[in-house]
């Protein structure tokens, strides 16, 4: 049996442990917020907190959940979470929005573990998150943004 | 049951409060409610019926919450948005109090074919009208409550004010203004420009909240108690059908309920499923690890054959020949060969994908005879009648449900997917949701069509152009719906290559056949895509053999202001559906478009050697763009270092989503040029996913900047114009900063990117 915690809850789960978490919590939780993008861990639409850290959940066995803390995109609740979705929000960042959980997800990960990125730093943690909408240079705007927010709000 | 009808132009607009159609809408009937009929739009890209009843509707109720349908699919352009943001503005409503309520499939809306950058050029009346309409209403009805003429009140902020300064509001007026007749729409008077408060303002999407959270139901997102998931592989060959397959070896995979052949196909392919087997599981997993055991032997069909990098070849060794004359004026081959001197090149796109983010998604429910679909189309009105062609029901049997779409770009206008749903859910007996992966949606699309063009020009002493001739050759997507269209349509000519904004004294303009043997479909900008490319890259190579600078070539080229009518040189100019006298292909707003890029980019002006920019014009979906591109050039390897666009899409509605679009689409634009590339092996796609089909991401993504020129002319289209002149802006700017000319997209396949 698998046990982890996702979103503050305990959840439990006796099937295929190769299947990925994507599927467990979009299809078996009905927790649609995380999507399917690729299944190849390529384009970051599916980008969930494995203990903190951003990882692709579409290549994600359920197997590397067990004792895990897991947050999707519906149990983000950070400091820095928040800023970056006032950011998005104030430069309107958004066009169909489907890949947008899995950047804010890429994004937060990033702001909680560098506070103050460059350019460079932005390419590196968003470049595995495609957006056929193209927001790229908003969304690297709203990030230097929401670091921002952040900055002041310690000072 | 109509109160009055009343007949003005394009419009007629109804008070329908006490229709029991809204009802099925999930809008409460009560307050006043307006549709409008409208005529038929004629069908751009697809067989549908445009003949339409009742159109749009905005609902107020007694609370004063006003509901706007939207009839559009919203995926990305923010449609869900800009229309119902007219409409509140001419209404003098309060946006807080707007909701915004998606339409279902009905033939009553005329055609809800979201595709073609029409939205607001064809419903941005229609709603001020709406609006407008709904506001006098809510007046007349305060004047009659309190006894006064209708000209001491005025509606301002979701309220009914009288001069006094006793005021009502919309909701408390809703019911009385329901039993009012529709003022006639000749005498509605609608808002200065200058008094807009929504209209020309960015507003932030509708949806945007939702998105953040995770909280939107895209056609993934679907689910419902007992629904079985669907995995289907489908012919890889189109024209193959299932030989033989190995049903157990799925059916004993856990998880999985049934294992269904798909039905047999031939031609036309249409809008109809594919060909192939279905895995229904109770989980998509199990349903994909099951349909990877199905084992299955195909029947042949001669486009096994067919390998696109051989195909290429032949079309462009048939360019060089003299083709089908398209358009000509004078005589361009007798002074091609009385010039001082001459230019010649060929040029080649490949196949596209869409490569939408959200994969095709469909789920559908079959309960007493009737067929419920919940589907990211971009048309829900072809998906409603292919559905029901296919299963031999009425329409009306047919009920199609819009979720968000994750990406659209012309895909999700085929309802091929939906089809498939529909098929098992009448099967099974229970909720099917068919899960397209991202290998079934690269190697199962409706493809941009390859394509190759061949340009000549001659000069004379000046190194003006005295001669031009141009031709193009792609299979059609008319086959996709005939099954034996063998030669590009003057509709898909019309797409930037039969409308060269050029006028000359002596020009040819000459098509080609091509055979399909993939299904073809429209992509985000469609047949612009390979015409702009072709054209803006060849006016840059005669501007480098007159030695002159590309703009200036441009400007020779396009000549005096004047709206240019192709048809009198022999075209059939179908001009996005659309007159010319509403919208004329008009040299001036071109010009200015480039003349505004360059002076806000500064295009002219020197860069660092191994840098430079290129630019390029089109005019697409009746709105014209200028792009310039700066790019960098190091040992063979090219970043684009930024991009401007300059946009004329005549009276704009929301700022800031036709800035969105443009970025976008320059982006898909610049995902084209270096890096999209289908290819066709044995007749089978050779690309599967995001590693060989790739797409621009962050680091590639240049800064970018958008001008938008201010204008009160009708409004065009947003979606598409941006993506045509990208491709050749990008291209002229490697070659000034490298010397090296690219002619067959993508630039990956000549340089690193």
């Amino acid at each position: 049996m698998i046990s982890f915690e996702l979103n503050g809850d305990k959840v439990t789960y006796e099937g295929d442990p190769n299947m990925p978490l994507l599927w467990y919590v979009r299809d078996e939780l009905n927790l649609t917020g995380s999507k399917f993008g690729c299944g190849v861990g390529m384009c970051g639409a599916c980008t969930m907190h494995l203990n903190g850290q951003p990882v692709r959940s579409c290549s994600t066995p359920m197997a590397a959940a067990n004792g895990a803390r897991v947050t999707t995109i519906e149990g983000l609740n950070s400091e820095a979470a928040v800023a970056i979705q006032q950011a998005w929000q104030k430069l309107d960042v958004v066009q169909c929005g489907y890949c947008q959980s899995g950047q804010v997800m890429s994004a937060t990960a990033l702001l909680e573990n560098n506070k103050q990125p460059n350019d460079q730093d932005i390419d590196m943690a968003m470049q595995g998150n495609i957006c056929r909408c193209a927001t790229y240079h908003r969304i690297r705007a709203a990030i230097h943004e929401a670091s921002d927010t952040l900055a002041k709000e310690v000072s | 049951m109509f109160i009055e009808q009343l007949q003005h132009h394009d419009s007629v607009m109804h008070n329908i409060s006490r229709r029991g159609f809204l009802k099925t809408l999930g809008i409460a009937g009560s307050g006043l409610v307006l549709g409008v009929t409208l005529p038929s739009f004629s069908p751009a890209y697809a067989a549908e019926s445009g003949n339409g009843e009742m159109n749009l509707f905005v609902s107020i109720d007694e609370s004063g919450e006003v509901n706007i349908i939207c009839h559009r699919s919203e995926m990305g352009q923010g449609i869900r948005t800009s229309l119902p943001q007219v409409l509140a503005d001419e209404l003098q409503a309060d946006w807080e109090r707007v909701n915004v309520v998606q339409g279902l499939a009905n033939a009553s809306y005329g055609s809800q074919n979201t595709d073609g950058s029409r939205s607001v050029r064809h419903f941005y009346q229609t709603m001020r009208e709406m609006g407008a309409s709904a506001r006098t209403m809510l007046e007349q009805a305060a004047a009659e409550k309190w006894g006064v003429p209708v000209e001491e009140v005025k509606a301002i902020d979701h309220k009914v004010v009288h001069q006094s300064g006793k005021s009502l509001g919309f909701g408390e007026l809703a019911a009385a203004a329901s039993k009012l007749t529709p003022p006639d729409v000749a005498s509605l008077v609608f808002k200065n420009k200058q008094d807009f408060k929504y209209i020309g303002k960015g507003l932030t999407i509708v949806d945007m909240h939702d998105i953040q959270t995770g909280k939107t139901q895209f056609g993934q997102d679907v689910h419902m108690e007992g629904m079985l998931y669907a995995s289907i592989v489908r012919a890889p060959v189109v024209g193959a059908n299932v030989l033989s397959f190995d049903k157990d070896a799925a059916l004993k995979t856990p998880g999985v309920a049934d294992v269904v052949a798909m039905p047999e196909r031939s031609f036309p392919v249409g809008f109809n499923s594919l060909p192939g087997v279905a895995v229904l599981a109770s989980n998509t997993w199990s349903a994909q690890q099951a349909a990877k055991k199905l084992s299955i032997e195909w029947t042949q069909h001669e486009n096994q054959s067919h390998d696109s990098g051989a195909f290429l070849a032949t079309l462009q060794e048939r360019v060089k020949s003299k083709g089908k004359v398209q358009r000509s004026v004078g005589d361009a081959y007798a002074e091609l060969d009385k010039a001082e001197n001459t230019v010649q090149a060929s040029y080649s796109v490949p196949y596209l994908a869409h490569a939408t983010m959200e994969p095709p998604a469909a789920t559908a429910v079959f309960k007493d005879g009737q067929m419920e679909i919940w589907a990211c189309t971009q048309t829900p009105q072809s998906t409603q009648n292919t559905v029901a062609q296919v299963l031999g029901l009425e329409p009306s049997q047919v009920k199609v449900n819009v979720t968000l779409l994750g990406g659209g770009f012309g895909r999700k206008s085929k309802p091929d997917f939906s089809v498939e749903a529909a098929i098992l859910a009448k099967h099974s007996g229970k909720p099917v949701k068919v899960v397209w992966s991202r290998e079934n949606d690269i190697q199962h699309g409706y493809y941009h069509a390859i394509s190759a063009q061949h340009y000549q020009a001659g000069l004379n002493d000046k190194g003006q152009v005295s001669s031009w001739i141009q031709r193009s050759a792609f299979p059609s997507i008319g086959w996709t719906f005939s099954g034996n269209t063998n030669e590009p349509q003057s509709w898909e000519l019309s797409l930037g290559f039969g409308d060269v904004p050029f006028q000359l004294p002596h020009l040819s303009c000459e098509s080609h056949e091509a055979t399909a043997h993939a299904r073809i479909g429209w992509i985000r900008s469609v047949c612009n895509i390979q015409h702009a490319f072709a054209l803006g890259s060849f006016v840059d190579e005669v501007a480098v053999a007159a030695d002159k600078s590309t703009p200036q070539m441009w400007l020779e080229l396009i000549g005096e202001d004047a709206n240019i009518d192709p048809g009198q040189q022999g075209f059939e100019f179908s001009n996005y559906g659309e007159t010319l006298e509403r919208f004329p292909l008009d040299t001036k707003r071109l010009k200015h478009c480039l003349n505004e890029v360059i002076a806000k980019s500064g295009a002219d002006k020197p860069t660092a050697a191994n840098e430079a920019w290129g630019v390029s014009v089109h005019r697409s979906f009746v709105s014209y763009v200028a792009v310039a591109a700066k790019v960098k050039v190091d040992n063979n390897k090219v970043t684009v270092l930024e991009m401007h666009s300059a946009i004329d899409a005549g009276t704009v509605v929301n700022p800031d989503r036709v800035k969105s679009q443009q970025e976008g689409s320059m982006i898909f634009g610049l995902s084209i040029a270096l890096l999209g590339e289908i290819s066709f092996k044995e007749g089978k796609v050779q690309q599967s996913n995001y590693h060989d089909y790739q797409v621009l991401r962050m680091n590639q993504c240049p800064e970018i900047y958008t001008h938008i020129i201010d204008s009160d002319a009708v409004p065009g289209g947003v979606g598409e114009p941006g993506t045509p002149p990208v491709a050749a802006a990008v291209a002229n700017a490697i070659y000034h900063a490298s010397g090296k000319r690219i002619r067959d997209l993508p630039v990956k396949n000549h340089m690193q990117v």
